[in-house]
């Protein structure tokens, strides 16, 4: 079957302005969006530049906007959309493009970095003792985190960074916190949970569930938003 | 360009980020990677880590060993197996404190689950030695380390591909590649290179590995006129989804998974009526094969199938969560209600860039050092592996030698003063891709691509043969000269894919033909390499290495014995 795929097009060397590209594209149902831009590459136009990994969503290299959503284009079929109309690819709002899918994820990786702080790391060596110690139940608490591949759709996705305040740290960056503050073995979070509270941080955030919606791993990144400035409330502001 | 650090570490999954790690306590060291490092395909390992903790049941290092070397059809080197064996609990512990947040059970220690090959006491039933969180080992290890890095501020040069190795004054003094950002020429002037480049699946047609998968570490290697070592030897995992490649964990057997044929057969009682669905891979995937080939496909067609429906639904949501959800989104199956279809697919390399256990490369059968060149992870070949490495075996490889790597390559930078790079070296890489812009020939990249993935997956499958393999060498040298009349469409500079396709695919080209040719004058079978005519294993003319070497005159192997400490080999039986 033909599915007509509309291309976000933009090289930097040539054009002032993107445009659009139409491709139709031979496929199936069960056909990856991946399956069908590869096509596109290797039987039409292979200047149409976009990334990708794994091919089936751990490494979170292919995040597009797919008819309107931050998507990975590997976990998503040709099945999933309207195919008898086109189906829209473009790059991941908020980022800048670089060329045609490809945007500049450095803005999203530095907001990881931002909320690192200074300990002292312990020395890199194979240990003579054992594992800490960790019931099942504060795994738990922090494990939804530890499903994010850092793909950043749920940047892309938050109407705070899209249209109130660009600076926002965002869900991401958040949930990586969220996943330390929780870890029941590491002792000094307080210095964490400081960061957050600073200007564009957790507070910022207006719960508007964009990032759960979007999360192509379905992790509850605003639940566990709320529950890091609940935690944040009660230990750093207790009412006395 | 030119960047200049004490060590250059290439390759940003889990054995380049240990090695740069280990090596940032003594000197400066930094990681080049063409995709973002944690893109890196070691995020895709699912089961779990090997370690003989014991939390579950007795356990020694002494049968972890063991296993391997047995696993290995005894092709591996006991001293690096004793080693990896031995080490292997300390490397879990340290990965535990560094903040991998590993499965617990419910004492709160690191909970461990049975794996194919690993067992108690020397063979006699299996044993749960696989660490793990959930079925995201491979992602929760990479996350850690990355943070890690960030913390310790190691600098990651994300999206530059390398595309030559330098050496002046006899010794390895840096890489030169490009930025695929915008095509820049990048030197690294380095005292020590750490090739930490992963495997090459992706010159098969199906296969677990993802798109850098590409033999990068393997190509490099071979044009700088070094050696590989037992290439021949590649792993075909038994259970890849039917059609896509894409893998399902062999924790899913060792959950309780079972393998059918189309008379509802558990076929596997045949082929090792004691571990059955926990046999070594080499075993499983052609136990998988000889069904489908006699008739006993699933509905006459290429696939056998997996079936899970006896875990039960909780179980299946806990232990192997990432592998039921796409399972669901690629075939639209409920794992919990419909058996899987499955088929081997091409997952790893045993051989590799000959190392010793310090990471040092080797350039032969001698064991002479490459001054200033090292080798970690699935690039390597130390030899754990031998001629058939038990899953979970690979990421305790790239720990703990990683961490060793890491350290004598520190070591070494601190001892030895910088030598001057050769001159022009941006030149290198930019004459390269100018070169491939402007050339006007008349074959495409991935025309090439596809004839090599058809070629390789037809002849050098599981099961190979002599007149196969010579076919298949002659086809590669059309390959070849195709690949000299190449042409690009695409002649930007930003993003320039089908310009990175073009250098991965040279890289493919090589590593191919060295496996074929390594595959083809090795006359028995071992392990994964498996030659219907010569079926047996023959200790005494082939228990030894290979060492394959490709330069203008052609391909030429040597051979140099294996190292056997422990165990005599015996015959392997499961
Ligand atoms: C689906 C899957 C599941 C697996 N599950 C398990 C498991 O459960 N347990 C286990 O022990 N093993 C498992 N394995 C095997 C194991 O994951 C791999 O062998 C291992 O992760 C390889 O790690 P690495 O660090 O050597 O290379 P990789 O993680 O592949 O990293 C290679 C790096 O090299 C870089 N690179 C390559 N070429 C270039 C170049 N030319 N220029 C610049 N950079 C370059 C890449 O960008 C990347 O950063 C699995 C493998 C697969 C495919």
């Amino acid at each position: 079957m033909k599915v007509t795929f509309k291309v976000f097009r933009f090289d930097p060397i040539k054009d002032e302005k993107h445009h659009y590209d139409t491709f139709v594209v031979e496929t199936k149902l069960n056909e990856r969006i991946l399956d069908c831009l590869n096509k596109i590459r290797s039987k039409q136009d292979s200047s149409v530049s976009f990334r990708m990994g794994c091919s089936y969503g751990i490494c979170g290299s292919d995040a597009l906007t797919i008819n309107g959503v931050p998507s990975l284009a590997c976990q998503k079929l040709v099945k999933d959309y309207n195919y008898t109309s086109e189906i829209i690819i473009e790059p991941l709002k908020f980022y800048s493009v670089i060329k045609d899918l490809i945007v500049d994820l450095d803005p999203f990786f530095k907001r990881l970095e931002k909320l690192k702080t200074d300990e002292k790391r312990k020395p890199i060596n194979k240990l003579e003792k054992r594992e800490n110690i960790q019931s099942i139940e504060d795994l738990k608490q922090f494990e939804d985190a530890i499903k994010c591949i850092l793909c950043g759709s749920c940047v892309a996705a938050c109407p705070i960074t899209l249209e109130v305040e660009p600076e926002f740290i965002g869900p991401a960056a958040l949930l990586r916190a969220y996943r330390y503050i929780f870890d029941s073995r590491i002792k000094n979070i307080n210095e964490k949970m400081l960061l957050l509270e600073k200007a564009h941080g957790i507070w910022s955030c207006k719960s508007h569930y964009k990032c759960t919606l979007v999360c192509p791993k379905q992790i509850k990144v605003t639940k566990t938003i709320l529950k890091t400035k609940r935690k944040i409330r009660e230990d750093l502001h207790p009412k006395t | 360009m030119i960047y200049t650090y004490d060590v250059v570490v290439i390759g940003g999954g889990i054995a380049g980020l240990i090695t740069a790690l280990k090596a940032s306590e003594k000197c400066s060291v930094s990681v080049v990677s063409k995709i973002h490092v944690t893109r890196s395909h070691s995020v895709a390992a699912q089961g779990g880590i090997a370690a003989s903790l014991g939390n579950e049941e007795e356990d020694r290092w002494e049968w972890h060993m063991f296993d391997t070397v047995k696993g290995g059809d005894y092709l591996s080197d006991q001293n690096a197996a004793e080693i990896l064996a031995k080490e292997a609990p300390g490397c879990v512990s340290m990965l535990e404190h560094l903040g991998v947040p590993f499965s617990r059970n419910s004492n709160g220690k690191i909970q461990q689950r049975r794996f194919g090959g690993h067992t108690q006491n020397f063979g006699k039933v299996p044993v749960k030695r696989a660490c793990y969180a959930a079925d995201r080992t491979g992602r929760t290890i990479m996350d850690t380390l990355y943070d890690e890095c960030l913390m310790r501020k190691i600098p990651l040069h994300n999206e530059v591909f390398i595309n030559n190795l330098l050496f002046s004054e006899n010794q390895c003094c840096g890489v030169v590649g490009y930025d695929i950002r915008d095509c820049t020429p990048i030197v690294f002037h380095a005292k020590t290179v750490v090739l930490a480049t992963g495997g090459a699946g992706r010159i098969f047609k199906t296969t677990s590995n993802g798109y850098s998968s590409t033999g990068d570490g393997f190509g490099l290697t071979l044009n700088s006129g070094l050696v590989l070592q037992d290439m021949e030897f590649i792993q075909f995992h038994p259970t890849g989804i039917f059609g896509l490649g894409i893998l399902v964990s062999e924790a899913a057997r060792a959950e309780g998974g079972i393998l059918r044929n189309n008379k509802n057969e558990r076929f596997m009682m045949k082929y090792a009526p004691s571990l059955k669905e926990l046999a070594p891979r080499d075993i499983i995937a052609r136990a998988i094969l000889t069904e489908i080939n006699e008739g006993r496909g699933i509905n006459g067609e290429k696939y056998v199938f997996l079936d899970l429906r006896s875990i039960g639904k909780e179980t299946l949501l806990e232990k192997i969560p990432e592998v039921i959800s796409f399972i669901q989104t690629y075939l639209g199956i409920s794992a919990n209600e419909a058996p899987v279809p499955v088929a081997p697919t091409c997952h790893y390399f045993m051989g590799g860039i000959p190392t010793n256990t310090k990471g040092q490369v080797l350039v032969d059968k001698n064991h002479t050092i490459a001054r200033g060149l090292y080798a970690v992870g699935e690039c390597a070949c130390v030899s754990v592996h031998g001629a058939n490495r038990l899953g979970c075996n690979s990421l305790i490889d790239l720990v703990v030698f990683g961490l060793r790597t890491g350290k004598s390559a520190s070591r070494y930078s601190i001892k030895h003063n910088r030598v001057s790079l050769p001159v022009e070296t941006e030149k290198i890489s930019e004459n390269k891709i100018a070169f491939l812009l402007e050339k006007k020939g008349n074959s495409s990249v991935y025309n090439i691509r596809e004839n090599l993935q058809n070629l390789m997956t037809e002849k050098c499958n599981v099961f190979r043969d002599g007149q196969n393999l010579s076919l298949a060498l002659d086809k590669i040298c059309e390959l070849k000269k195709k690949y000299s009349d190449l042409v690009l469409n695409d002649n930007g500079t930003h993003f320039n894919y089908e310009l990175q396709e073009a250098f991965e695919l040279g890289n493919m080209l090589k590593t191919a033909e060295s496996i074929l040719y390594s595959a083809f004058k090795r006359k028995e079978s071992r392990g994964a390499h498996f030659r219907t005519d010569f079926p047996e294993r023959e200790d005494t003319k082939w228990l030894k290495h290979t060492l394959v070497a490709s330069n203008l005159q052609g391909l030429k192997v040597t051979y140099f014995p294996v190292k056997i400490s422990r165990f005599q080999p015996l015959k392997r039986k499961y």
